[in-house]
């Protein structure tokens, strides 16, 4: 029995762990030796194995009390970009250094009290910054994906690769991500997975280790909606440590699932036929819209005008924000610290080994889109090119509910292919930055494999606040698209 | 007032704006529920939020934005009901961020003005360009040796208001009386405790010298001026220091300096080359601050009567003179005590009774007022005992050595003493009796010059050991000699 549990999704999973039919530990002890099998992927910076049998050990005593929380048993990953208490908690970056939190950010400690499992801390872009994974100081992360053709690694996107990368290849029955363009997205979509970042100010961000504040959201993986939609309302809530929190009921994310879409209606942005957009990956868009269409939805094409300034844009306000963001990491109160002769050289110092190449490239354009004499033609026209990316949105919802898209211009790509441009790195979010730099809710959900065999994703955008609207949609193209191909390397279930 | 200096080449003046830094007074930081008591052991009044720990964020204290609000009131200023805090980047170890979360093109407080009272009964304005609240930095201890520097990061987060002045100053005089009146409007208000040793009220001063009527010079600011008493020096030396250089054929650099009090002069700190881009921008973990429409008009009706609306009434209704009624409203519990006193007696003797009395022994004492031996209540009962005739000025004056002693009430000290004055008419007959028999030559001199009669009064107060009623003994002396 225990060979398969690692296979169950988390609605099963809860269902197994309510009828007694197995254990917290046992599901957990499942997950590890996924985790010990597929260490070569290198999803996890830090696994916590014994921490997750005493949580599950608990959670089985709770669970036989008849105090089972929503998330009782269910072993989890975490991004390593949430501070932990007590466990490392790294960024992906070497500045920190061996730091361990006093403190626990408050989505995992909702999922702790949910009772969930903390398996351990994924591998991830350092801060978050990139699309590939391959910006982490602990080594890349593989894809369980290859090419049915070869067995060259495929990366699995980013930021948040780890946690992709221990769902898909189940390790864990979901994990937690932060996107701030597309950092969950884009990895579900090329790990064949789900992956929803709610709307900005739905989850709380405090402990969440920040890359640009006005745009990071943490949000769930998970292998099918309705798990996403489980995982996502157990950290959802207003926060009072977090100002930019919203203080606004949480819907039940599950309700949609499952309905019809009748007298939805939904469009299809036009401006997102953009150039470099693979064709077959058009074709999935096209099938998408004719899936929805049949399930009863209104499909309409809609304008986004400004959509074409939106990955500019975003290349402004991130950046900017990020060059203040990891002005702390000085070498100073904790992480790393290289001595130099003075203070100015022991700042360059420290920082020169602890931050990765990315993370100093974008330190260096939000620090050049700050200063004296270039802040208004930059920082402040990407503040107003945000604005009408908003009255976009505003416009096309006031005829649609939601929009369909694809998550990325291709699949993934082998490691060792990635564009050495990094404006064309860049690229891979040009779909997904929009609802980073709007707010709205965004969800990917596998939907087709491309001619070389790799998963797709389309994404679904939808109004601010309407979760259950985007899940219910996500849940309609997931049953059209009866998406049940496993990773390769991964056996078929029995 | 007009303060200039005298060069070589003719008559200059000085421009000074000040730049204050008050810290509100408050039991949280501006973000972070972490105490604010000052004095605690290093690094121990400092949350996750202050040390600039991974994913921490700011919320700001409500109590803090009131309290910024009430001083823009008291500052008869423009009240912005939304307002931006922007992040102020530099690096410094005793910046925990990396930033400073400060405001910048949206203050909370907009234009206001402070009424200087003026030596001679007179008044200026000095405009306020704008007040805006920011978190105080770490405090870096370079003395300790060892060739380190060590870090407390008490005061990290701490809420500040900056105060800014218009460049209206145009005397070294007028920044103290600028800073002591702006001292006196936050204690009223309850914002500030105005403590300049501990650091809650700190000064920088822009400094520009010109030639009547010529526009605005380059400024220097000058950093660090945090006593009362070094304002008007720093300013001054400054001030010299740059006329010495245009008089030489020099030019003012801009730049920053530093005042130093035990040299009494001032030094380069920074140069405009030197000078941080601070890269100032809205920062996106605070929402804009919007204050809600009754929030300012709740504060503005629970302000206290302030120093000048104070002054004047004094002027008004108990008939002081403007000198007296500044000096009584320069500190709340001043005017507090004040009004107490004057229920009881006379309101113009009760100021000259704590201007000269009790401001000379408290300052003599090292008190102040709240300290006072003699409570407002026990001074009103002296002047009470005054007027109703129980004690003659000089005999109030010895009571009320023994109330600054002992801190006990009059009537209890006249009680036990016997210090009553003596107004028993039979009595003090019966001494002026005795006095014309013995002395015939003093009568004839009196009767022939009665303005000399002091002589027997005098001889009453002295057989009476001062406890007659000069008053009563003056009319029966009179009467009895015929005068």
């Amino acid at each position: 029995m225990s060979v398969d549990l690692h296979r169950l999704t988390l609605a099963e999973a809860k269902k197994g762990l309510a009828a007694r039919e197995f254990r917290a530990v046992e599901l957990t002890e499942a997950s590890i030796a996924q985790m010990e099998c597929h260490r070569a992927l290198n999803a996890f910076i830090t696994e916590t194995p014994e921490q997750a049998l005493a949580m599950a050990k608990a959670a089985d005593e709770r669970i036989a009390k008849g105090e089972a929380g929503p998330l009782e048993g269910i072993p989890i990953a975490v991004k390593d970009l949430f501070c932990t208490k007590g466990i490392r908690t790294t960024a992906a970056s070497n500045i920190l250094g061996n730091f361990v939190p006093p403190y626990e950010s408050t989505v995992t400690k909702k999922l702790w009290e949910a009772g969930a499992v903390c398996l351990g801390k994924t591998s991830l872009d350092q801060f978050g910054m990139g699309s590939a994974n391959l910006n982490s100081a602990f080594g890349l992360v593989k894809s369980p994906w290859t090419r049915p053709s070869d067995a060259k690694p495929l990366v699995p996107g980013g930021s948040s690769g780890g946690s992709a990368v221990a769902v898909a290849a189940r390790m864990c029955l979901a994990a937690t991500g932060t996107d701030t363009g597309g950092s969950i997205r884009q990895p579900a979509a090329y790990t064949g997975i789900t992956g929803i970042k709610p709307t900005y100010g739905r989850c709380s961000r405090f402990g969440i280790i920040a890359y640009a504040s006005s745009l990071d959201q943490a949000g769930a993986f998970a292998r099918n909606v309705r798990d996403s939609a489980i995982l996502l309302q157990a950290m959802a809530g207003h926060d009072p440590n977090d100002s930019t929190s919203a203080d606004l009921p949480v819907p039940d994310f599950t309700a949609g699932i499952g309905k019809s879409l009748k007298g939805l209606k939904i469009g299809i942005p036009k401006e997102y036929r953009v150039e470099g957009l693979s064709p077959e990956i058009d074709r999935l868009w096209q099938q998408g819209a004719d899936w929805l269409r049949a399930q009863g939805a209104e499909v309409k094409e809609v304008s986004l005008p400004h959509s074409r300034y939106a990955l500019a844009t975003y290349y402004i306000i991130a950046p900017a924000e990020v060059s203040s963001n990891l002005a702390r990491y000085d070498g100073m109160r904790y992480g790393l610290r290289v001595e130099g002769r003075n203070l100015t050289e022991t700042y360059e110092k420290s920082r020169g080994a602890g931050f990765g190449d990315e993370a100093k490239r974008r330190i260096m354009i939000g620090t050049y889109v700050l200063s004296a004499g270039y802040y208004d033609a930059y920082y402040v026209k990407a503040q107003k090119v945000r604005r009408i990316l908003v009255n976009n949105f505003r416009k096309v919802f006031e005829e649609v509910d939601a929009v369909l898209a694809p998550t990325t211009p291709t699949p993934a790509f082998r490691i060792g292919e990635e564009p050495d441009d990094p404006v064309a790195m860049y690229l891979n979010d040009v779909f997904t930055v929009t609802a980073n730099l709007t707010g709205l809710p965004g969800m990917s959900v596998p939907a087709g494999l491309s001619s070389d065999g790799l998963p797709l994703g389309l994404q679904i955008m939808g109004k601010p606040w309407d979760e259950p609207t985007v899940l219910q949609i996500g849940a309609a193209l997931e049953e059209a698209a009866q998406f049940n191909t496993l990773p390769y390397g991964i056996e078929a279930r029995a | 007032m007009s303060w200039t200096i005298e060069g070589n080449t003719g008559t200059w003046e000085i421009v000074v704006g000040l730049e204050v830094h008050a810290q509100v007074s408050s039991q949280a930081k501006l973000f972070s529920g972490a105490a604010t008591a000052y004095g605690a052991e290093p690094n121990t009044q400092v949350s996750p939020v202050d040390a600039g720990m991974p994913g921490m964020l700011p919320v700001v204290n409500a109590y803090c934005v009131e309290q910024a609000v009430r001083t823009g009131l008291g500052l008869k200023a423009e009240i912005n009901k939304v307002s931006v805090f922007e992040r102020k980047n530099y690096f410094y170890p005793d910046l925990p961020q990396g930033y400073q979360i400060s405001q910048y093109q949206h203050p909370i407080v907009g234009k206001g003005e402070l009424i200087l009272d003026m030596p001679d009964g007179s008044q200026r304005p000095i405009g306020i360009t704008r007040l805006h609240l920011e978190q105080d930095a770490g405090k870096s201890i370079h003395d300790q040796g060892h060739d380190t520097t060590l870090i407390d990061l008490n005061r990290s987060g701490v809420a500040l208001m900056e105060i800014v002045s218009e460049p209206d100053i145009r005397d070294p005089e007028e920044a103290v009386l600028y800073m002591r009146k702006l001292r006196s409007i936050l204690r009223y208000l309850g914002t500030c405790d105005g403590n300049m040793e501990e650091g809650s009220l700190r000064c920088d001063a822009n400094v520009s010298v010109r030639k009547p009527g010529q526009p605005f010079g380059t400024r220097c600011e000058i950093k660090n001026v945090n006593s009362m008493r070094f304002v008007a020096r720093a300013i001054e030396y400054e001030a010299r220091r740059q006329v010495d250089i245009l008089e030489s054929g020099g030019v003012i650099e801009q730049e920053t300096r530093l005042f130093d009090s035990v040299k009494g002069e001032t030094r380069s700190m920074r140069s405009k080359e030197e000078a941080h881009d601070y890269r100032y921008f809205p920062d996106p973990d605070l929402l804009p601050l919007e204050l809600p429409d009754d929030f300012v008009e709740k504060i503005r009706a629970s302000l206290p009567e302030l120093p000048d609306e104070k002054r004047a009434r004094f002027m008004a209704e108990y008939g002081l003179s403007s000198y007296d009624a500044g000096v009584l409203v320069a500190e709340r519990e001043t005017s507090e005590y004040y009004e107490e006193a004057a229920r009881h007696g006379d309101p113009k003797q009760a100021a000259n009774w704590i201007i000269t009395e009790l401001f000379g022994r408290l300052n003599k004492a090292g008190m102040d007022i709240t300290q006072s031996p003699i409570s407002a209540a026990n001074l009103g009962k002296l002047l009470g005992l005054i007027k109703d005739g129980t004690l003659s000025g000089r005999l109030a004056k010895d009571v009320f050595t023994i109330m600054f002693d002992t801190g006990d009430a009059p009537d209890k000290i006249v009680e036990e003493r016997g210090m009553k004055q003596v107004t028993d008419t039979g009595a003090i007959e019966a001494i002026v009796d005795k006095l014309i028999a013995d002395n015939p030559g003093q009568v004839a001199t009196v009767q022939k010059n009665p303005k000399v009669a002091g002589w027997f009064t005098g001889q009453v107060m002295k057989a009476t050991g001062g406890k007659a009623n000069p008053g009563v003994v003056n009319e029966i002396v009179a009467k009895k000699l015929g005068i």
